[in-house]
């Protein structure tokens, strides 16, 4: 489904992704792991068309799509999902509002009607038990003044009411506590499926023992340098990056 | 031949045909305030309250002005049929600079409150009127206010008797209607009295695309344990210069909402001036701007706390797009005896592009020592992160900033208190955004 070649990008000219080639297939987990600033956050506004970031070369293919022609609004109606490390505040905008406007848009793409406003709210009463969200959040703006973990909360909840194909989880672990940490991971796992595929980006090996890896990929100085199965995780807490350098002969 | 001759040669010329169209109480006052617009001249961007809106040269486009009071052909209440949808207002108009009356309206109004014609209330309850008519505005340093009493002959007056109280709102509908250029000179005269509540939209529109030039002043007092709010809704074009005056007297523990809407304009300066003369008066002051093409507001404000354990809450959005210019000067004045006086002034302002400019300007003067006051005043841009956040769940980029303008100006939306109100005006600044509003909705003349 996702195919990345040899993908290049800078931001504010200097380049962070130096060569990156993954595939990923329908139902799969990856997991990207890597130290700070290894260019991790960074493929994931790639992937997801952040203006802020330069495509110098490589490219990308989702369900056969050129994924780079597309504006971000249109990825994310082919099923492509962003959890954010940091969501963004919209103070004004209910999430009510911004749901229903997601959701419509991402029909109208479809060549679907509307949804009613009774199913809408139906789907949010629905969506919202998968991370236990509570009604008043829901009723808000857009994560004004929710603590960490409602963010994070708020953004599996998304995830649920969008559908998408591929989702990518970005740091979703951290500022969340080991309770916060269970809901969200067990939201994560109630959404998956064999059709859907999910990318985590994670420091810790901790996310992992709730959400499962199929692969393990350690991305170091914006190119991924060892790939292997859920037990490379277990490798990496245990020893750090110093080891990985150490093969890189650094 | 300065700017100001030719309204000289007007006044001195037809003075008596003023007169003659107006009434006693209001032709008291017109020549000491001629007196005052003749040495004051009108205010030009060298003073520093028109830094940003150069009035005199609106005034030096050939106007007609309908001295004799000539019955404009229209029939109002043909043109806007329901007025605001579901609001069950009472509802009258100004045609240009006259009151229209409207034989066959039966008021459903509470026993003892007036409304309708200044001039033929200026008659009838002379005292009344005499009592207050010209009394808070400030024709000594205000040309505009002074040209206004030198001229105008008639407008709306509304009097709310002792503990009378008016649930639904009223609305007046002001209107510029005229197949050449024209100047419209009005005034209005509110009494609110002790116990008393009203409401009141104003909504200014324009029907034909000529030049027109309103002057519009507005006294309101409001008394004892009063409460009155005060909605202004301008939606008209680009041919339209727009001066409106509010003058707002409050006594003891009275409470006021002015909420002052910009949709569609041409150029406007709004200019708000409120006294609270008694202790525990409280008043919040708002207004929302959406500009875009050459639109010009300037909002003007003036809050003065004469009197200790007074409220007041300042807040002004604009979205200023395209080549819109956009003003604001908000001054607060805390008097030496006003302790305990709680002051609070934010203005916000998005540009859009870089030709749309916004100048703002908080002044906070305080000769009391035990208050609570602040000011702030940001000029900015659309939040990149928020439309990047929005657009990664499949929002279209017009769409996501058509959520954030919106979300934008949502807390002036929120401060009207007629729920019918809010959400007609929601749903005008939506469309607004949206670029599918030309006239209010419920305006048979665009449909």
């Amino acid at each position: 489904m996702l195919t990345i070649k040899n993908l290049h990008a800078n931001v504010n000219g200097k380049e962070i992704l130096k060569g990156i080639d993954l595939v990923v297939k329908p139902g799969e987990v990856h997991a990207i792991m890597g130290p700070n600033g290894s260019g991790k956050s960074t493929l994931a506004s790639v992937l997801t068309g952040n203006p802020a970031f330069e495509i110098t070369e490589g490219d990308i293919s989702f369900y056969g799509k050129n994924l780079l022609d597309l504006l971000p609004e249109d990825r994310a109606r082919e099923g492509v999902f962003l959890s954010f490390q940091y969501p963004v505040e919209i103070p004004g905008v209910s999430m009510v509002n911004f749901m229903r406007t997601a959701i419509n848009e991402q029909r109208k793409y479809k060549g679907l009607e509307p949804m009613s406003a009774s199913d809408f709210l139906k789907m949010m009463r629905e969506k919202k038990e998968y991370v236990e969200l509570d009604n008043k959040l829901a009723n808000r703006s857009v994560n004004e003044g929710f603590s960490g973990g409602e963010k994070k909360r708020n953004e599996i909840f998304q995830m649920a009411m969008l559908e998408p194909r591929l989702s990518i989880l970005d740091e979703t672990d951290s500022g969340l506590d080991i309770d916060a940490l269970r809901i969200v991971a067990t939201g994560v796992n109630k959404l998956k499926s064999s059709e859907n595929s999910t990318i985590v980006i994670t420091h810790y090996q901790r996310l992992l023992d709730y959400i499962v890896p199929d692969f393990v990929h350690v991305l170091y100085k914006g190119r991924i340098v060892k790939s292997a199965g859920k037990e490379l995780a277990y490798e990496l807490e245990e020893k750090g990056y110093d080891w990985i350098k150490k093969e890189l002969g650094e | 031949m300065s700017i100001e001759q030719p309204y000289i040669d007007l006044y001195n010329k037809h003075k008596q045909a003023i007169n003659n169209n107006s009434s006693l109480v209001l032709n008291n006052a017109r020549d000491d305030a001629f007196a005052n617009f003749q040495r004051l001249g009108f205010p030009t961007a060298k003073e520093e309250e028109f830094l940003y809106t150069d009035l005199s040269k609106a005034f030096a486009t050939d106007y007609g002005l309908n001295i004799n009071a000539l019955k404009i052909p229209i029939n109002p209440y043909e043109v806007f049929r329901c007025g605001v949808p579901g609001i069950h207002s009472h509802l009258y108009f100004i045609v240009n600079d006259q009151f229209y009356s409207n034989l066959t309206q039966k008021s459903t109004l509470p026993q003892g409150v007036l409304i309708g014609s200044l001039k033929e209330f200026a008659k009838t309850h002379s005292d009344l009127v005499a009592n207050y008519y010209a009394k808070i505005a400030d024709t000594q340093h205000d040309a505009t206010v002074a040209f206004n009493t030198a001229f105008a002959a008639d407008g709306f007056f509304l009097y709310v008797p002792k503990g009378v109280k008016i649930e639904n709102p009223i609305q007046l509908i002001k209107v510029m209607r005229a197949d050449v250029d024209l100047m419209a000179n009005s005034r209005d005269l509110i009494i609110i009295e002790e116990g008393a509540q009203a409401n009141l939209l104003v909504c200014e529109h324009t029907i034909d695309k000529m030049n027109f030039l309103c002057n519009r002043v507005t006294e309101v007092f409001v008394g004892k344990n009063a409460s009155y709010e005060h909605y202004k809704l301008e939606n008209t074009h680009t041919k339209m210069t727009h001066i409106s005056s509010l003058f707002v007297h409050q006594e003891t523990a009275s409470n006021v909402l002015v909420n002052e809407v910009v949709l569609h304009n041409g150029l406007t300066r709004n200019n708000v001036t409120i006294l609270l003369n008694g202790e525990h008066a409280e008043t919040t002051l708002c207004g929302m701007v959406i500009g875009d093409k050459t639109q010009h507001i300037d909002n003007h404000t003036f809050i003065h706390h004469a009197k200790p354990n007074c409220k007041s809450r300042e807040l002004y959005k604009y979205v200023l797009d395209d080549s819109a210019r956009g003003a604001f000067s908000g001054k607060i004045l805390v008097a030496k005896d006003a302790q305990k006086t709680e002051a609070f002034q934010t203005n916000k302002n998005i540009c859009m592009t870089k030709e749309a400019r916004m100048n703002t300007k908080p002044q906070l003067e305080i000769y009391a020592d035990d208050v609570k006051c602040s000011h702030g005043a940001t000029v900015g841009q659309l939040d990149e992160n928020a439309l990047f956040y929005l657009r990664s769940r499949g929002i279209s980029e017009a769409e996501a900033r058509m959520l954030l303008m919106f979300a934008f100006v949502d807390d002036v939306i929120e401060k009207i208190n007629v729920p019918a109100l809010k959400d007609n005006i929601r749903l005008l600044v939506e469309k607004r955004f949206r670029g599918e509003l030309s006239k209010c909705e419920g305006c048979a003349s665009c449909k």
